[in-house]
């Protein structure tokens, strides 16, 4: 090794300026195959105020499973129009917002598969490093075998996995609890 | 499908923690559970890419975005960006975004009694080349005052974020600039234990890159994980 990667700093309060350009809520353009899913929650802190101020990135699969990305060389289809990239911000009452396609399953360790699921790095001025976790779906029974879940402590896995809403029937429900007796499980990868 | 080689983890001290009590704004939004380690998939190696049609080729040159030039000391920010075996990190997105040369953000929650600068909107972004190489044409950001603690102020800086070829990474960071007096005071900068990857982040005064009578060139070079060479390597 060469090198060392470059420390990571906090994006600031005022980061809206230069990644707002690329604010992707709806990951599933026209031609893309899947029952759209629209996924909300909110960011909230360690007194459980809500952050005004992060930035969420989500990066996922097709319905079939397949990432858009070379290094996937699954034989499954990929549609030209989807990529599996999100980023969406917090409003004011950190509440964020986007819609979806339920991925489908993807390799994992040891030739196993891995439940559906979503990848998200999370950001925002007070954090130095992103934070990693991973949205999960309701009453998929792949999420039992998942290794991921399985990694985390059973009282805590209901933090990686969202609702069904209450509200609105196809959506869903995730929150991001930073610190505290409810904090999201966050991953180290 | 094998299992799959991912990227290197930092080294010891060479990333920032997430509670750092200096930085205040870390205190209430930092986890207090341990990070669950998790070995990289297909999920994390992979990741975004943006190819040429979702970049402005212009978007590089930040001196000219508006009708007039911006007020300030116009520089030139360039480097290469590579992995930690020294391999170049080829078409990968920078986005930057920086306040105006009077300390300034073009934000609306910038409270700072300095004034916008009309011809100054204080972000780009580009593509690297097919060897790693970037290169921005901006002004220099000022200095800018903040409530983390009595007369606070951050060092001059650019806010870097960078994909490169995985989920695994990703990176956002700022860039200083050398000689700064403030960096020995900032918390932001010296959140990072290990003082040699903190001096990492400031970028070097380069007469080469300089243009008579037109900018200063500074380099930044960035860092992203390296590849794994086997699955089972720590």
């Amino acid at each position: 090794m060469k090198h060392q990667a470059t420390t990571s700093q906090t994006v600031g309060p005022f980061f809206r300026i230069g990644l707002e350009r690329l604010l992707v809520d709806n990951l599933v353009p026209e031609g893309v195959s899947g029952e759209r899913i629209v996924i909300t929650g909110r960011v909230l802190d360690a007194d459980s105020q809500p952050v005004p101020d992060a930035m969420l990135e989500l990066w996922q699969a097709n319905a079939e499973g397949k990432y858009a990305h070379a290094e996937d060389v699954q034989k499954k289809t990929l549609e030209a129009a989807f990529h599996g990239f999100g980023r969406v911000f917090t409003e004011e009452d950190g509440s964020f917002r986007f819609t979806t396609i339920k991925p489908g399953r993807v390799p994992g360790p040891d030739d196993g598969l891995q439940a559906p699921h979503i990848v998200v790095s999370v950001f925002m001025r007070g954090l130095l490093r992103r934070l990693v976790t991973r949205i999960y779906f309701p009453d998929d029974p792949a999420n039992r075998e998942d290794f991921a879940l399985n990694l985390v402590e059973p009282s805590r896995r209901r933090t990686l996995i969202a609702r069904n809403s209450s509200q609105a029937t196809g959506q869903l429900e995730w929150n991001v609890v930073l610190q505290g007796p409810a904090e999201t499980v966050f991953f180290d990868c | 499908m094998a299992n799959l080689a991912g990227y290197r983890r930092p080294s010891p001290g060479t990333q920032p923690g997430y509670l750092h009590p200096p930085y205040v704004s870390s205190i209430k939004r930092s986890p207090s559970k341990p990070l669950v380690h998790l070995s990289q998939t297909l999920s994390e190696i992979t990741g975004p890419s943006f190819g040429t049609t979702s970049v402005d080729v212009k978007a590089f040159d930040l001196t000219r975005q508006h009708e007039s030039e911006p007020l300030g000391e116009r520089i030139i920010v360039s480097g290469r960006v590579l992995d930690e075996d020294g391999r170049p990190v080829p078409h990968t997105l920078i986005e930057i975004w920086q306040a105006n040369a009077a300390g300034r953000y073009l934000h609306k929650l910038d409270q700072h009694n300095a004034p916008l600068d009309p011809n100054f909107t204080g972000c780009g972004h580009t593509l690297t080349d097919s060897n790693g190489n970037y290169r921005f044409v901006t002004i220099r950001p000022g200095a800018y005052p903040w409530r983390n603690h009595y007369n606070a102020w951050r060092p001059a800086h650019i806010h870097f974020s960078l994909f490169g070829p995985a989920f695994a990474t990703r990176l956002v960071t700022q860039m200083y600039f050398p000689g700064d007096p403030l960096l020995t005071l900032d918390p932001i900068f010296n959140c990072t234990a290990d003082e040699s990857a903190r001096n990492r982040l400031i970028s070097q005064f380069d007469l080469e890159t300089t243009q008579p009578a037109q900018a200063l060139g500074y380099r930044f070079d960035v860092i992203l994980s390296g590849r794994l060479a086997t699955p089972w390597e720590k």
